[in-house]
C-alpha cells in the first residue's frame, strides 16, 4: 500500500535520510525506532510535504500513485495523515471551525458532499467522548492553552473524523501520562482496519506496548538498518540502539 | 501639539507633501497638485452595509448633505453616516456635526461607499461625547483604487465618556483615516482600533492623535493590518498625556503581516509623556504568517490559498472581537470575510 523506495532526503544542504526503503501492506502497522537524529520526523515530513524536506532521490508510492509529486493538501486528501509530535496552536481559528474546514477541503477534493453543520457537530460530540475530551475545550482556539495531553488527542480527534487510510504518528506517546497515553492508544487502534496502513514513529518502545506492531524497523543515520518481527522492539529496549551505530574510528 | 493640517479641497496650497511631517508616509501632493473641479449632484441609493441595523440616516452624496448635515443623539439611538461618492475625476468635501447629550448611547455606523473613479473625497467630521455618553464608532471604508480620500474625525470625549471606534478599511490609491481626540480623562474611556485589508497598489493610512488633558483616563488602541502585492499600509498613532493627567492608563498596538514581497508597512507609534504618574504602553509588530501553522493546515488537508485566508482573518479577527455590539461584530466579520 505504501511503498517507500531508496529515498533521501535533505533538509537544507544536509542529507537527512540516505537510502531509505520501506513497505507498508494495507492492514498492517509497522514501527519506525530510531535514536535521536536517525531521521524519523524527516521521515514523516518527507511523507506529507513539508516544504524544505527536499526529496533528491528515491520514490514514493501510496496505493500506486507517486505521492513526492502531489501538493501537502492533495496528499491529506488522499488519506495522508501526520499526527504531529508537537502539534502547532492556531490562535484565533477554533478546534472546531478547523476541522471541520479540513474535513470539507478534503471532501472536496475527493468530488465528495461537504458535510452539513449538525451532522459534523454530531460526529465531533461522538468522537470526542470516546477520548474523554472536553467538547466545549474545542470552542476554543486550536491548541491554544491546551496542555501536551489535551493537544495529543486533539490530533486523534482529528484522525478519527479525518478518517486517513495512511496514518504516521510521530512520537505520539511523548509529553503522555499512562492514562493518556491508554486513551490516545485506544483511539489509535480503533482505527486500525484492514484498508488503514499506519506507520508508528517513536524512541521508546513503550508506546508499542499499547499500539502492537505487526513489524519493527530501526532507523538509524538515514537508513533502515534491521527489520523484525514486534520482538525487536523488546530486544532494542533492552540492548540500546548502540549496535546498530557507527564504530568510531 | 502641533495643529493638524486643515485641508481645503479649493485650495492646492493646503494639499500636505511628505515634507509636512504628519503626511510623510502619505504624500497627498504628489497625486493631488490642483483644485480638483468640483463633483456634480449625485444620488444616494439603497442602505448601505449597516442596513441590517437599522437606526437614522445621515448621508452625503458627493460631499452634499441629502438631509439634515447635523444630528443630535439622545436617549439611546443608532445612526448610519453615509459618505457616498460617485464622480470621475472630481473632487468634494462633505462636513457633518455629531453631538451626544450626556449620558446618551449612540451607536455611529459610518460608511465611506464610493463608485466612479479618481475622485478625491474629503470628508470632516466633528463629534462631541457629553459627560458620561457612550458612542460606538464604526467605520466600514469601501472605495475604487483610484481615488483620493481623506478623513479628518475631530472628537472631544467629556469627563466619564465612552467612547469606541472601529476603523476597517480596503484602502485606494491613497487613503486617510484620521482621528484628533481630545480626552478629557476623570473616567473618561476611549478604545480606539483600526484593520486594514490591502491588496494590489492600495494606501491606507491610519492616523490618530489622543490628547489625554485630565486625569484618570483610558486609552486602549489596537490595530492590525494586512499588506498584499504592492500595498502600503501607515499607522501613526500618537499618545499624548499632558501634564497634570495623572493616573492615565493608555495602551496602543498595532501589528501587521506583509503578505506580498513589494508590499510596504510604516508605522510610527508615539508616546508623549509629560504627567508623572502614568501607566503607558506600545508594542508593534511586523511579520509573515507562520510557516509551521501553514503547513499545519495544509496537511490536513486546507489547500495553500484557503490555509493563509484563513490564518489572515484569525489574525485580524481579535480587532473586531473586540466589538462590544453584536449586530454590528457580525456585520463587520461578514465584511471582511468576504473581502479576504
Amino acid at each position: 500500500m505504501l511503498s517507500i523506495t531508496n529515498l533521501h532526503v535533505s533538509v537544507g544542504d544536509k542529507p537527512i535520510l540516505k537510502g531509505l526503503s520501506l513497505d507498508v501492506p494495507a492492514g498492517e502497522v509497522h514501527a519506525v525506532m530510531g535514536p535521536n537524529g536517525a531521521g524519523k520526523s524527516t521521515l514523516g515530513y518527507a511523507l506529507s510535504g513539508r516544504p524544505g524536506y527536499e526529496a533528491t532521490q528515491g520514490a514514493v508510492a501510496w496505493k500506486g500513485e507517486d505521492l513526492l509529486a502531489l501538493e501537502p493538501a492533495e496528499r491529506a486528501a488522499k488519506g495522508v495523515f501526520l499526527s504531529f509530535q508537537y502539534p502547532i496552536e492556531i490562535p484565533g481559528v477554533p478546534a472546531l471551525t478547523f476541522v471541520r474546514t479540513a474535513l470539507n477541503a478534503q471532501k472536496r477534493a475527493r468530488g465528495e458532499d461537504e458535510v452539513s453543520a449538525p451532522a459534523f457537530l454530531k460526529m465531533v460530540k461522538a468522537a470526542s467522548a470516546a477520548l474523554k475530551m472536553d467538547f466545549d475545550m474545542l470552542k476554543r482556539p486550536l491548541n491554544v492553552g491546551f496542555s501536551g495531553g489535551e493537544k495529543k488527542r486533539m490530533e486523534i480527534l482529528q484522525m478519527a473524523l479525518l478518517e486517513p487510510s495512511l496514518l504516521i504518528l510521530d512520537e505520539t506517546d511523548s509529553g503522555l501520562d499512562i492514562d493518556a497515553l491508554r486513551i490516545v492508544a485506544d483511539g489509535v487502534n480503533a482505527m486500525r482496519n484492514p484498508d488503514r496502513a499506519m506507520l508508528v514513529i517513536t524512541h521508546y518502545q513503550r508506546l508499542l506496548d499499547y499500539i502492537k506492531p505487526d513489524r519493527v524497523h530501526v532507523l538509524v543515520a538515514g537508513r533502515i538498518v534491521a527489520s523484525g518481527g514486534p520482538e525487536l522492539a523488546h530486544l532494542l529496549e533492552a540492548e540500546g540502539y548502540d549496535q546498530y551505530l557507527p564504530v568510531p574510528a | 501639539m502641533n495643529a493638524p493640517v486643515r485641508i481645503d479641497l479649493k485650495d492646492a496650497s493646503s494639499f500636505p507633501s511628505r515634507r509636512v511631517e504628519a503626511w510623510k508616509y502619505s504624500d497627498l501632493r504628489k497625486f493631488l497638485r490642483e483644485t480638483p473641479e468640483p463633483s456634480a449632484a449625485a444620488q444616494v441609493t439603497g442602505e448601505g452595509p449597516f442596513a441590517a441595523l437599522g437606526g437614522e440616516m445621515l448621508a452625503f452624496a458627493n460631499g452634499r448633505a441629502v438631509g439634515a448635515d447635523a444630528f443630535v443623539a439622545s436617549g439611546e439611538q443608532t445612526l448610519r453616516l453615509r459618505f457616498v461618492s460617485d464622480a470621475v475625476n472630481t473632487g468634494h468635501t462633505a462636513s457633518v456635526r455629531i453631538a451626544v447629550r450626556p449620558g446618551a448611547r449612540l451607536l455611529l455606523l459610518e460608511s465611506h461607499e464610493g463608485a466612479g473613479s479618481a475622485y478625491v473625497a474629503h470628508n470632516r467630521i466633528d463629534l462631541d461625547v457629553a459627560d458620561g455618553a457612550e458612542v460606538t464608532r464604526i467605520v466600514l471604508a469601501d472605495e475604487p483604487d483610484d481615488v483620493l480620500a481623506i478623513t479628518n474625525a475631530e472628537v472631544r470625549v467629556a469627563p466619564g465618556g465612552r467612547y469606541r471606534q472601529t476603523i476597517v478599511t480596503t484602502g485606494a490609491k491613497l487613503q486617510r483615516q484620521e482621528t484628533q481626540l481630545a480626552h478629557a480623562g476623570a473616567g473618561a474611556d476611549v478604545r480606539m482600533d483600526g484593520l486594514y485589508l490591502l491588496d494590489g497598489a492600495r494606501h491606507a493610512d491610519l492616523t490618530s492623535v489622543v490628547d489625554h488633558l485630565g486625569p484618570d483616563g483610558v486609552t486602549s488602541q489596537l490595530t492590525k493590518g494586512v499588506v498584499r502585492d504592492t500595498a502600503r499600509g501607515v499607522f501613526q498613532g500618537k499618545i499624548v498625556v499632558e501634564r497634570g493627567a495623572d493616573g492615565t492608563d493608555a495602551r496602543m498596538g498595532h501589528h501587521a503581516l506583509i503578505l506580498g514581497e513589494r508590499a510596504e508597512v510604516d508605522a510610527k507609534p508615539e508616546l508623549i509623556i509629560y504627567a508623572d504618574d502614568v501607566q503607558c504602553a506600545h508594542g508593534n509588530t511586523v511579520g509573515n504568517l507562520d510557516a509551521a501553522a501553514l503547513f499545519y493546515l495544509q496537511q490536513r488537508g486546507i489547500p495553500l490559498d484557503e490555509a493563509r485566508a484563513l490564518l489572515t482573518e484569525a489574525f485580524l479577527v481579535e480587532v473586531i472581537d473586540r466589538i462590544e455590539h453584536d449586530g454590528a461584530r457580525e456585520v463587520v466579520r461578514e465584511w471582511l470575510t468576504a473581502r479576504l
